[in-house]
C-alpha cells in the first residue's frame, strides 16, 4: 500500500529517470562521474555541477509549472532573465542609478522588483485583457531584449564585484550557494501551495476557470500572481546567470531557455492542459535536462550533434510516459504471445 | 420476425472501464430499420456506455455488432459515421468558435475545383435550418447562440448527414416544448424513409409520444426490450428504477403545507440588467421555496447570475435582509450567503479532474480565503458528510468528479453549496438529465432545506417539478417580471398562460 502511494506520487517517475541516468552515467565513465572532491573547503564533481548549473532552470521550472497549472505558459522567461541581469550589472558597475554607489544588495532587489513588474505585465495581458497565454508572454519575450539593451544602451555590462560573483559561484558550508537558492524557493513554495489553499485553486482554476469563478475562486488574481511569481523567479534566474558569466549580455542570456522550462514541467508529467501539478516533479525534470547535457559531453559526443542526441533522449523520455504508448506496446507484446503461442 | 430484419443488432456487449467499474454487462440490443426506439434506464445504467460502444468512441471488450447483417467494429466515432451511424450527444458537441454552417458542414465540405464552396454552405445550411424552424445568421459563431439553439444544430447536422442509423442522446433536454414538436416531427420523417433512431432521454412522456419500443438497461445489465404501446408507465419506471413505483411516489411528496413565511432575506428593487432584465422586483423569504418560471431567454437565469454577482447591474438596488449591498462578484454574493447552482453543470459546475473532496469544499474554502486552509481530514470529514447526506454513489471521495453519473455530479455541487452554510441557495435547472429516482431525491432536498430555514430560487423548464416544490412561482417573459402566484393558485394551466402571454388561449 505505501509502496503504491509512493509509485503513484507524480515526481516518482521523473525521480526514477533522473537516477537512471545518474546510474548509466557512472558506468560509462567508470565510476569517475560520481567522484566528489573537496577543495579549499568546496565541493566539486560532476553532480555538484548538474545541480548548480541546474539551478536557473529549476526556479524557472517552478515558476512555469504554476503558471502551467493555471493552464497558461509563459515563454518570456528568458528575456526577463535579460532584463533582471542588465538591471543589476549596471547598478553594480554604476552605469545607471550611480547614487546608489554600486551596491550589490540594491541592485538585487531592483532586479528582483524589474521581474515582478515583468510577470505582473504578463498577467495583467493574460487575466484582465483575456490575451491567449502565449500571445501574450510572447510579446514580452521579444520586447524584454530590447528593453534589456536600452538598459545596458547596447553594450555589455561587465562587472567586476567579488560580492555579486558570490551569487553564482560562491559556497556555503562547501555548498554552491544557487543550491541554498533553489532549496529555499522550492521549500517556500511547496508551502504555500500545500499549506495555503493556493494549490487548490490553481489546480481548479486551470481544470475549469469558469466553474471556479462560480465557485468564488478569483480566477484573474490568481493568473496575476502565478506570472508575477514566475517573472520574479525569472529575475533570479537572470541574476545567477549574469553573476556566473560576470556581466550581462541581453542577447545571450536565458537564449532558449524558456524551452527548456516549459520541457522540463513537461518531463514532470504536468499536463500543459493544466490542472494537477507537482513542482517536485518538475524540479526533477529540470535535472534530468542538466543531466542529459552533462551526460551528452562525458560521452563525447560532436558538439554540432549535441541537440539531436539530446532531443532523441527526450523523446525516450516522454514516450515512457505517455500511457498511450505503454498500452500500446503491451497490446502489441501480447499479440506476439497469443500468436507465439498458437 | 427473423434476425435478418433488424438494421442493428448487438448481442453480448460487454464493456469495463477498469476492472472495478464495469459498465456493461451481457447487453443486447435490437434495432430495426423505420423505427424510434428508446433506450432508458437510470444514470449508469450504461445507456452512455452502449451508444458509445455502438457509435465507436468506446471499444467494446466482448461482444457482437451487426449492421444490415454485417458485423461491425467501429473504433473511432468517425469510422462509425462513414458506416452509417450518426449520433447527437447530451451535452453539444460542436465547436463554438465555428460559424453555425461550418459546423453543420465539418469534414463533409461541398467543394468546387478543389476549393471549399461557401456559397453552397450557406445556402445549404439556411435550408436544412428552415426545415427546424430556425432563422438565424449561420455565419455568426456558434457561441453567439444559446445552448437550445446549438442543440438544434447538432441534431440538425446528425439528420442531415445520409445515415442509416441516428443516435440520440438526450437531445431534448435543453429544448423548450416548440423545439422540441419541431424534432418529434423530424424523427417521424427520418423514421418514415427507413431510418432507424435510437432516442434516449429521461422524460417518459416524450417516450411515449414518439417511440415505438423501449430497450430498458440497468446497472449496465440488459433488462428488456418492450412495444411502447403495451407497456405502462408505472411499470416502465419500474423496471428502469428497480423498485416498486408506489414507493418511488412517496419520496415525491407534493409540497402541500402552506409556505410559512419568514422574514424576507434577499429583495431586488426596480433591477435592471445590462442587457438582460428589466425593471424587476422580487423578494425571497427564509424557509420559502421560489420558482422562477418562463422560457429560455425569459430572464430566469439572468435573475439569478445578477443576484450571485456574476452579470452587473445597470440600474436598482440589492438589499440583504434590509441593508443595501453590491455584489462587485461571486465570492462577495458567497459571503453574504449566497449560493447558486448553474444551469451549465459541465462547463460551469464541476471542476472536472479534481476529486470529489475537492469539489465539495472548493467554494467554502474560496469563501474562507487563500490562508484559512481546510486540512485534508477535515475535507474528508465534510465530504463523507454530503456523500452520505446526499447519497452519492460513488466508490470513494478521492474519485475525480467526471467519472461519475450527471446525477452524482448535480447532488457533489449542490454539497459545495450546502457546505457554505448559505441562506438563499439558487438552482438553475438543477435536474436536467438526470433520472428520475435522482430527480426525486433532489426535490425532496429541496423541499427539506427549505423546512429548515432555507430560502431556495428554482428554476426549472419542467413545470411538472416546480409544481411539486415552489411555494410561490413568479413568471418571466421577455426579461420582465408577468406574475406571480402564490400557495393554491398555483396550477399547470395558469402558468402555462401567462408565460404564453396572458390573452393567448392555450
Amino acid at each position: 500500500m505505501n509502496k503504491s502511494k509512493i509509485t503513484k506520487n507524480q515526481a516518482f517517475l521523473p525521480f526514477a529517470i533522473f537516477v537512471a541516468i545518474l546510474i548509466f552515467n557512472t558506468i560509462i565513465s567508470g565510476g569517475t562521474f560520481l567522484e566528489m572532491k573537496i577543495v579549499d573547503g568546496h565541493l566539486y564533481g560532476r553532480i555538484i555541477d548538474i545541480i548548480r548549473n541546474g539551478s536557473k532552470l529549476m526556479l524557472l521550472a517552478t515558476g512555469m509549472t504554476m503558471v502551467i497549472a493555471t493552464g497558461g505558459t509563459d515563454i518570456s522567461v528568458g528575456s526577463v532573465m535579460a532584463i533582471s541581469g542588465a538591471v543589476a550589472c549596471s547598478i553594480v558597475s554604476g552605469a545607471i542609478l550611480p547614487g546608489l554607489g554600486g551596491n550589490v544588495v540594491a541592485a538585487i532587489i531592483l532586479a528582483l522588483l524589474a521581474g515582478v513588474l515583468c510577470g505582473i505585465w504578463n498577467g495583467i495581458l493574460v487575466a484582465q485583457i483575456k490575451i491567449q497565454p502565449i500571445v501574450a508572454t510572447l510579446i514580452l519575450m521579444v520586447a524584454g531584449r530590447g528593453i534589456a539593451q536600452l538598459i545596458t544602451k547596447g553594450k555589455i555590462v561587465t562587472v567586476s564585484s567579488d560580492t555579486y560573483y558570490f551569487i553564482n559561484g560562491g559556497y556555503i558550508l562547501g555548498i554552491p550557494f544557487p543550491v541554498y537558492v533553489v532549496l529555499f524557493i522550492v521549500i517556500i513554495t511547496l508551502l504555500f501551495t500545500k499549506r495555503t489553499a493556493f494549490g487548490l485553486f490553481l489546480e481548479a482554476t486551470g481544470c475549469n476557470s469558469a466553474a471556479s469563478k462560480f465557485a468564488g475562486i478569483n480566477v484573474g488574481l490568481i493568473k496575476l500572481l502565478v506570472y508575477a511569481v514566475s517573472g520574479t523567479l525569472a529575475a533570479g534566474a537572470g541574476l545567477i546567470e549574469s553573476a556566473g558569466i560576470k556581466g550581462a549580455d541581453c542577447n545571450n542570456a536565458g537564449l532558449m531557455i524558456e524551452m527548456d522550462a516549459i520541457l522540463a514541467v513537461a518531463i514532470g508529467g504536468t499536463s500543459l492542459n493544466g490542472g494537477k501539478f507537482s513542482i517536485p516533479a518538475s524540479i526533477f525534470g529540470a535535472l534530468i535536462i542538466q543531466s542529459i547535457t552533462t551526460m551528452v559531453y562525458a560521452l563525447g559526443v560532436a558538439p554540432e550533434i549535441t541537440q539531436v542526441v539530446k532531443a532523441i533522449l527526450v523523446v525516450i523520455i516522454c514516450l515512457s510516459q505517455s500511457k498511450e504508448f505503454k498500452d500500446t506496446v503491451i497490446k502489441i507484446f501480447r499479440r506476439e504471445k497469443v500468436v507465439a503461442g498458437a | 420476425m427473423s434476425t435478418q430484419n433488424y438494421l442493428l443488432e448487438a448481442h453480448h456487449i460487454s464493456k469495463s472501464y477498469t476492472s472495478a467499474v464495469i459498465a456493461l454487462k451481457d447487453v443486447r440490443f435490437q434495432l430495426q430499420g423505420g423505427e424510434i426506439h428508446a433506450l432508458l434506464g437510470e444514470n449508469g445504467a450504461g445507456k452512455s456506455t452502449l451508444i458509445k460502444v455502438l457509435t465507436g468512441v468506446e471499444e467494446r471488450d466482448t461482444g457482437l455488432i451487426t449492421l444490415e447483417g454485417k458485423e461491425i467494429y467501429p473504433k473511432t466515432p468517425q469510422e462509425g459515421q462513414k458506416i452509417g451511424i450518426s449520433s447527437v450527444y447530451q451535452e453539444v458537441n460542436l465547436c463554438p468558435n465555428l460559424s453555425v454552417a461550418e459546423n453543420i458542414y465539418i469534414g463533409r465540405e461541398p467543394r468546387k475545383k478543389g476549393r471549399i464552396d461557401w456559397k453552397t454552405i450557406y445556402v445549404n445550411a439556411r435550408i436544412l435550418l428552415e426545415k427546424f424552424d430556425l432563422d438565424i445568421d449561420v455565419t455568426k459563431d456558434l457561441d453567439q447562440y444559446s445552448v437550445a439553439i446549438q442543440q438544434m444544430i447538432a441534431i440538425a447536422r446528425a439528420c442531415d448527414i445520409r445515415a442509416k442509423v441516428l443516435i440520440l442522446d438526450e437531445p431534448t433536454s435543453s429544448l423548450s416544448t416548440n423545439e422540441v414538436n419541431k424534432l418529434f416531427e423530424i424523427m417521424r420523417r427520418l423514421k418514415k424513409d427507413g431510418m432507424g433512431i435510437i432516442f434516449v432521454t429521461h422524460f417518459i412522456d416524450q417516450v411515449y409520444e414518439i417511440t415505438d419500443r423501449i430497450t430498458v438497461l440497468r446497472n449496465g445489465e440488459y433488462v428488456g426490450t418492450y412495444e411502447t404501446a403495451n407497456l405502462p408507465k408505472v411499470e416502465l419506471v419500474g423496471k428502469m428504477i428497480g423498485k416498486d413505483y408506489a414507493q418511488l411516489n412517496r419520496t415525491m411528496v407534493s409540497y402541500e403545507e402552506e409556505y410559512n413565511s419568514g422574514d424576507t432575506f434577499l429583495e431586488l428593487k426596480e433591477v435592471s440588467g445590462l442587457g438582460t432584465i428589466k425593471n424587476l422586483d422580487l423578494s425571497i423569504r427564509q424557509g420559502e421555496v421560489l420558482g422562477l418560471s418562463g422560457l429560455l431567454g425569459s430572464g430566469r437565469s439572468e435573475i439569478a447570475r445578477i443576484i450571485f454577482g456574476i452579470d452587473s447591474l445597470e440600474k436598482g438596488t440589492i438589499e440583504i435582509k434590509g441593508k443595501k449591498i453590491f455584489l462587485k462578484n461571486t465570492l462577495a454574493a458567497i459571503k453574504n450567503g449566497i449560493a447558486f447552482c448553474p444551469e451549465n453543470r459541465k462547463t460551469e459546475g464541476i471542476v472536472g479532474d479534481l476529486s470529489i473532496r475537492d469539489n465539495i469544499i472548493l467554494a467554502l474554502q474560496a469563501k474562507q480565503g487563500l490562508f484559512k486552509s481546510i486540512s485534508k481530514r477535515e475535507a474528508s470529514r465534510i465530504a463523507d458528510e454530503y456523500i452520505e447526506k446526499l447519497e452519492i454513489k460513488t466508490p470513494s471521495k478521492d474519485q475525480k468528479i467526471k467519472n461519475l453519473s450527471g446525477g452524482n455530479q448535480q447532488k457533489v455541487i449542490l454539497a459545495r453549496w450546502l457546505a457554505t452554510d448559505p441562506n438563499l441557495l439558487m438552482l438553475d435547472e438543477p435536474t436536467r438529465g438526470i433520472d428520475i429516482g435522482t430527480k426525486a431525491e433532489i426535490l425532496k432536498i429541496v423541499i427539506d432545506l427549505a423546512k429548515q430555514g432555507m430560502g431556495v430560487i428554482f428554476i426549472s423548464s419542467e413545470i411538472d417539478e416546480m409544481l411539486r416544490c415552489c411555494g410561490r412561482m413568479v413568471i418571466l417573459r421577455d426579461m420582465r417580471k408577468v406574475m406571480e402566484l402564490k400557495g393554491r393558485e398555483i396550477s399547470q394551466a395558469a402558468i402555462m398562460h401567462h408565460i404564453a402571454g396572458g390573452d393567448k388561449d392555450e
